[in-house]
């Protein structure tokens, strides 16, 4: 869109080849963003009894059956010697803001359609409106982390203060991954069962309820390509003064979330132009 | 030197593939390796006939501030266009240059969430529609007065009446201030008394110098708005022009006048037959003679059709088909079905109701009627006398045509029998 002296011109043609969302345009329409976002947020809220809770509720309840189940009856370690507990509910609330951020971002053009087919908006403001909205239950949920740390007597340490760094590393990869997802959503309707199998899948692939190190070594390299295996390590070792730096698999999230995103959103654009005709 | 046109519109056309729809994974890859394997499917043999051209080749230009209409028949290609311009949809080959703040309004309540309320509502579709909340602030007070729901506005919508909904979600529309509008069809909801206000309120809109494209069924509508009109045919421009006399040639060709389900038959349509007979009106209705402009999924519907007769007839032979653009004549019904006997009229008025026993799928569709005498006369015969949409809705209940694409018009009743599994019919005898 460019401004002529007769108001901004706007060219409608078929278009081919590589092309990236128009991000002035959501820049433009950033109203929008922050209303889709509290729209998903009041609506999540209004609708079930718990409200707010839920954010809480969720890995609160998660953390406790695994921490039943594998820290007392299976014997499962932790990291670092910190509780196992402690250990598990840090690491659930890192995932479940991961899986929610995928999860809404996947599902969100299709649950979108009557809107696409009668209104147009850059539609990349979907699948980003809908990857928004986990991060305010992760800060939600991070205070009660902070807090069970506190009640089991844990350390705490300055690099605390870098937490909210790891929230644009997930949602990198998980934004990534939900426009790749969302677009291909549209046409091919198994994705909507992909998605809950990959999560289901991914809780076991991640070290979230089992340390790192109980990964034989020959096999870390591979097991490491998963980038939240990255993302939770280099988060665990910001929460916990005691845990050890991760190394070189926290590149794998720092690149895999950029790439992600950027294919994400050329594959997205490119697919959202036919979105009506199909939708 | 003129202004540079507001619109322009250079030879666009758009193509719909009637076999891209969405598939699943498995389907996909099966669909790959067998174009891998050089085994073309059957329906890669006959690419022709699952193509279709909703537009073809349309050229046009709207000065800054005019206000022009868009005619045309369902199905003709109109709706696309609209969509065309709303970017919505893209077109498959041509240009389109729009200079100003463009919105446009395809439906009513569009992005309406159920669980909010009136007002979090009106902030949220103001900005689907394209306001900053800023702008939608300062309009705030005038949107809820011109719905009238200020005691509601801070109740969720799913709790207003469907009229309080409507009122709402047009009032936001109306108090959009771009330079370029375009409305579609948006003034058939809500009550009389809220349809005048709109017509008003669109009125006022055509006077403040913007542009707008229209598009509507409802001719009165647009030849009180509307200076210059366009008619689409078959995805072509018809004519353009005064509004006067586009309406009056579509009115030739289509032969009926359409307000809420009802068809008013002109003398003059395009029809076969001579003096003898002819139909004035035709109605979509229910049941109980309401006309229907829609049919919801599975709803009975009925057709009526008055006609006036000079001479008179025994052994006649009233017909009604309907049809639909995509799959040409889908049913056809006689009084004479099932070996009932011909009717014997005298000359004069004459009004009949068939009630027809189907479901139609959702989708546009089409009357036609006839007059015959067995065994071989035709005394007047007028076709898509009367279009309308069938609703991917059920009046109640959960009955849905789940997929993306409609295949086929009509769903006969059918019963579902669960046999033994090792019951084959060839080992019957």
């Amino acid at each position: 869109m460019a401004t002529t002296e007769h108001g901004p011109l706007t060219v409608i043609e078929p278009v081919g080849g590589l092309v990236f969302p128009d991000l002035r345009e959501l820049w433009r329409r950033r109203d929008l963003l922050y209303l889709m976002v509290r729209r998903d947020l009041t609506v999540r809220y209004k609708q079930s009894v718990a409200g707010a809770l839920w954010a809480v509720l969720q890995p609160v309840a998660l953390a406790a059956v695994f921490s039943v189940f594998l820290g007392l009856l299976a014997d499962v370690p932790s990291a670092a010697g910190i509780p196992y507990p402690v250990f598990a509910l840090s690491g659930m609330v890192l995932w479940l803001f991961f899986t929610g951020a995928l999860t809404r971002s996947s599902d969100s053009t299709v649950s979108s359609s009557d809107l696409i087919a009668k209104v147009y908006f850059p539609r990349a403001a979907i699948p980003l409106a809908a990857s928004v909205g986990p991060v305010v239950d992760f800060a939600v949920a991070f205070v009660v982390v902070v807090a069970a740390v506190l009640v089991y007597g844990e350390p705490l340490g300055a690099s605390l203060l870098l937490v909210p760094l790891i929230i644009p590393v997930v949602l990198a990869v998980a934004l990534g991954s939900g426009l790749w997802l969302s677009a291909l959503y549209v046409r091919f309707r198994d994705i909507g069962l992909v998605v809950p199998f990959m999560v289901q899948v991914g809780l076991f692939m991640t070290p979230i309820i089992y340390p790192f190190s109980l990964v034989p070594d020959h096999l870390q390299w591979l097991y490491g390509l998963n980038p939240m295996v990255g993302a939770l390590e280099l988060y665990r070792w910001m929460v916990f003064p005691d845990a050890a730096w991760p190394g070189l698999v926290v590149l794998v999230p720092l690149i895999a979330g950029p790439v992600l995103l950027v294919s994400g959103a050329a594959f997205f654009e490119r697919s959202q132009r036919g979105f009506a005709d199909v939708i | 030197m003129s202004a540079p046109p507001a619109i322009r519109v250079q030879d666009l056309s758009k193509r719909y593939r009637l076999g891209a729809t969405t598939t699943t994974l498995a389907a996909a890859a099966t669909g790959l390796v067998r174009r891998l394997a050089r085994r073309p499917l059957q329906d890669d043999a006959l690419p022709d006939s699952r193509e279709f051209w909703a537009l073809r080749d349309v050229s046009l230009e709207i000065a800054p501030g005019e206000v022009v209409g868009v005619v045309g028949r369902n199905g003709a290609g109109k709706s696309t266009l609209l969509k065309i311009l709303s970017r919505i949809t893209p077109p498959t080959t041509g240009r389109v240059e729009m200079r100003g703040d463009v919105s446009s309004l395809l439906e009513v309540g569009t992005g309406f969430h159920p669980e909010l309320s009136g007002r979090e509502n009106v902030f949220l579709s103001g900005a689907i529609l394209g306001m900053r909340r800023r702008d939608v602030a300062e309009r705030f007070d005038d949107i809820v007065a011109f719905a009238g729901v200020e005691r509601f506005i801070d109740t969720p919508v799913k709790r207003y009446s469907s009229g309080m909904y409507v009122r709402l979600a047009f009032a936001v529309a109306a108090h959009l201030e771009t330079d370029i509008l375009l409305v579609d069809e948006v003034l058939a909801v809500g009550d009389d008394e809220f349809q005048r206000r709109c017509l008003g309120k669109m009125r006022d809109v055509v006077g403040q110098g913007r542009t707008v494209v229209f598009v509507s069924h409802n001719l009165a509508a647009v030849e009180r708005l509307c200076p210059r009109s366009l008619w689409i045919e078959g995805g072509h421009l018809e004519v353009d022009g005064p509004t006067g006399d586009v309406i009056a040639a579509y009115l030739r060709r289509v032969g009926s006048r359409q307000t809420g389900g009802v068809a008013v038959i002109a003398p003059e349509a395009e029809r076969i037959g001579g003096e003898d007979a002819k139909f004035v009106e035709t109605s979509l209705t229910d049941r109980s003679g309401i006309p229907l402009e829609q049919v919801a999924l599975g709803q009975p519907f009925s057709v009526e059709l008055a006609f006036d007769l000079a001479v008179p007839v025994d052994k006649g032979v009233l017909e009604v088909g309907i049809s639909s653009p995509e799959h040409g004549r889908v049913a056809t019904v006689q009084n004479i079905d099932g070996g009932r006997p011909g009717l014997v009229l005298d000359p004069g008025a004459h009004r009949f109701r068939v009630d027809i026993e189907t479901t139609l799928l959702p989708g546009e569709y089409s009357v036609d009627v006839a007059l015959h005498v067995l065994p071989s006369l035709t005394l007047d015969w007028v076709e898509r006398v009367l279009t309308f949409t069938a609703l991917n809705l059920a009046e109640e209940g959960e009955d849905r045509w789940p997929w993306a694409h409609v295949r086929g018009a009509l769903r006969p009743d059918s019963r579902w029998i669960r046999l033994p599994a090792g019951d084959r019919t060839a080992s019957r005898s």
